[in-house]
C-alpha cells in the first residue's frame, strides 16, 4: 500500500459532562492513503464528528496520536497547527461557513492571505477555483446573495485554495435538498480525482456510499467495520431493499 | 517559533501571515456590515468625548478669564458657580467637574465592554471558520483592536469636535463678542487631541476583554458557540 498521508493510531477521547466522564472514542485505528475519497459513517452521537476533529487538528485526542505526513499532529505548537489548517488540510462544514461580510473570491482568497501568497496571485487563483466549482460570475456576489448549494461550492472553492492534501468534509450535504447534495457529492469526487486529493468525510447521507473509496462505519466509539467500494454494492442494494 | 524537531522533515519552516493592510481591510469591512452595531458602540463613546472636551474647553476658559481678571467676565462666571481657587492654578477643573467626567468615561467603557461582548458573540463562528483556515490567535486580536481603534478615531473625533463646538458657542452666548479675549486656538487644539487619545484608548480599552476571549478560543467551541 502507498504511503498514507493519515494514520490515526488508538485515539480516545473523553468528554467531562458535569461531574461524569463520558468515553466518546473508545480507540480508533485507521489508515487512510494518499488521494483517498472516505467516508465515515455512523448514527449520530457515534462519535464521528469527534474523529473528524482530531484528524483536523481541531480538537486534541485523550490519549493515542493522529500523524498526518507522519507528523504527529499532537506535538505541534500553535504556530505550526495554523500552518497545518492552512496549507495541508481544507475543511468544509455542514454549516457551509462563510465569512459573511466577505465576498464569494474574497471567502476563497482568504486561506491564501494566511498563506502568505500575494495579492495578485490569490485573486487569479481564487477566480480559477470559483470557476471550477463554477461560480465564476458570482465572484462579487455576498454569501446571502447565494444559494445553499452555491455557499457549499464556495466553501469547497475556500479549501481547495492552498492546495491541500486533504479535505475533510463534516456533512457537507446535510443542510442541502437532495439533488444539490448530490451535485456537491459529484463535484468533490470530480476533484478528488482531478486534484489527487484525499477526501475524508463525516456523513450519514448514504448517497456518499456510491462514490466513496472505502467506508469506515462508526458505532459507539469504535470502528464497527471498513468496507471497500466493490463490497459496497452489495450493502447498498441491502439498504435500499429494506428501505423499500 | 517554528523550530520544533521532530516536524523539520515535513512541514516546510512557513508561517502563517495577515499582513497589516489587510486587517485594515477586513476590520473596515466587519464595520461597515454591522454598521447599526458599530454606531451604537460609537455613540456611547461620541457622548463620552463631546462632554470631556465641552469640560475641558470651558475650563480654559474660565482659566484666562481669572488669569485676565476681566471684571465682568469674571462676575459672570462667579454667578454661574465657579470657583477661582480651581481654575486659576493646580487641576484647572474643579473636583466635581472631574469626579462627573471620570463617571461618564466609565460609563462609557461599561457600555463598549457590553456591546463588544454581544459582537464577539455574535462573530463567533466566523472566528472558528477563520481559525479552521490558519488564521493564529493574535489574528483575531489584531483584527478586534483595529476595528476599535478605527471606532475610537472616529467616534472621538466626532465627540470633540461636537463638544469643542457646543463650548465654543456657549462661549459667546456668555460673553458676546469679549469671548475673543478668552478663546486660545492652542489650547482648543489641545483640547481636542486630548480628547481624541482619550477616546481611542477607551475604545480599545473596552475591546481587550472581548477580543482576548474571541481569540483564546478553540475553533471548534467557536463554531459550537452559535448553535
Amino acid at each position: 500500500m502507498e504511503a498514507s498521508i493519515v494514520r490515526v493510531s488508538g485515539v480516545t477521547k473523553n468528554f467531562t459532562m458535569g461531574k461524569s466522564q463520558i468515553q466518546v472514542l473508545k480507540g480508533i485505528d485507521l489508515e487512510i492513503g494518499m488521494g483517498e475519497y472516505i467516508s465515515i459513517m455512523g448514527p449520530s452521537g457515534s462519535g464521528k464528528t469527534t474523529l473528524f476533529n482530531m484528524i483536523g487538528g481541531l480538537d486534541k485526542p485523550s490519549s493515542g496520536s493522529v500523524f498526518i505526513d507522519e507528523v504527529d499532529i499532537s506535538q505541534l505548537d500553535a504556530y505550526e497547527l495554523a500552518w497545518l489548517r492552512c496549507r495541508k488540510i481544507g475543511y468544509i462544514f455542514q454549516t457551509f461557513n462563510i465569512i459573511q461580510v466577505m465576498t464569494a473570491l474574497e471567502n476563497v482568497t482568504l486561506p491564501m492571505v494566511f498563506g502568505g501568497i500575494s495579492d495578485d496571485d490569490a485573486r487569479e487563483k481564487g477566480m480559477e477555483l470559483l470557476d471550477l466549482v463554477g461560480l465564476k460570475k458570482r465572484f462579487q456576489h455576498k454569501p446571502f446573495e447565494l444559494s445553499g448549494g452555491q455557499q457549499q461550492r464556495v466553501a469547497i472553492a475556500r479549501a481547495l485554495a492552498n492546495d491541500p492534501a486533504i479535505i475533510l468534509a463534516d456533512e457537507p450535504t446535510g443542510n442541502l435538498d437532495l439533488s444539490t447534495g448530490e451535485e456537491i457529492i459529484f463535484l468533490l469526487k470530480m476533484l478528488s480525482r482531478e486534484k489527487n486529493v484525499t477526501i475524508i468525510s463525516a456523513t450519514h447521507d448514504l448517497k456518499m456510499l456510491n462514490v466513496s473509496d472505502r467506508v469506515v462505519w462508526i458505532s459507539d466509539g469504535r470502528i464497527e467495520k471498513i468496507e471497500n467500494r466493490d463490497e459496497l454494492s452489495i450493502s447498498i442494494g441491502q439498504i435500499s431493499e429494506t428501505h423499500t | 517559533m517554528l523550530q520544533a524537531g521532530h516536524s523539520t522533515s515535513h512541514l516546510p519552516k512557513k508561517q502563517v501571515v495577515l499582513p497589516f493592510y489587510k486587517s485594515v481591510e477586513i476590520a473596515v469591512k466587519s464595520i461597515k456590515a454591522r454598521f447599526f452595531r458599530s454606531m451604537i458602540t460609537t455613540m456611547s463613546l461620541i457622548l463620552a468625548i463631546s462632554f470631556f472636551s465641552y469640560t475641558k474647553f470651558n475650563a480654559n476658559i474660565a482659566k484666562t478669564v481669572f488669569i485676565a481678571d476681566d471684571k465682568a467676565a469674571v462676575q459672570k462666571l462667579l454667578h454661574l458657580g465657579y470657583e477661582p481657587v480651581n481654575y486659576k492654578d493646580g487641576q484647572g477643573t474643579s473636583p466635581k467637574e472631574r469626579w462627573i467626567l471620570f463617571l461618564s468615561l466609565l460609563v462609557c467603557v461599561v457600555g463598549i465592554v457590553n456591546t463588544q461582548l454581544m459582537a464577539v458573540t455574535e462573530r463567533f463562528r466566523d472566528i472558528g471558520t477563520m481559525k479552521c483556515l490558519g488564521a493564529l490567535d493574535r489574528f483575531i486580536l489584531r483584527l478586534f483592536l483595529i476595528e476599535a481603534g478605527l471606532q475610537g478615531m472616529i467616534g472621538a473625533s466626532i465627540g470633540a469636535l461636537f463638544g469643542v463646538l457646543i463650548a465654543f458657542f456657549n462661549t459667546f452666548i456668555r460673553f458676546g463678542t469679549s469671548a475673543w479675549n478668552f478663546i486660545s486656538f492652542n489650547d482648543s487644539g489641545m483640547v481636542i487631541l486630548t480628547a481624541i487619545a482619550l477616546g481611542c484608548m477607551l475604545s480599545i480599552l473596552g475591546v481587550l476583554y472581548p477580543a482576548l476571549l474571541a481569540a483564546r478560543m478553540q475553533p471548534v467551541e467557536a463554531m459550537k458557540g452559535k448553535d
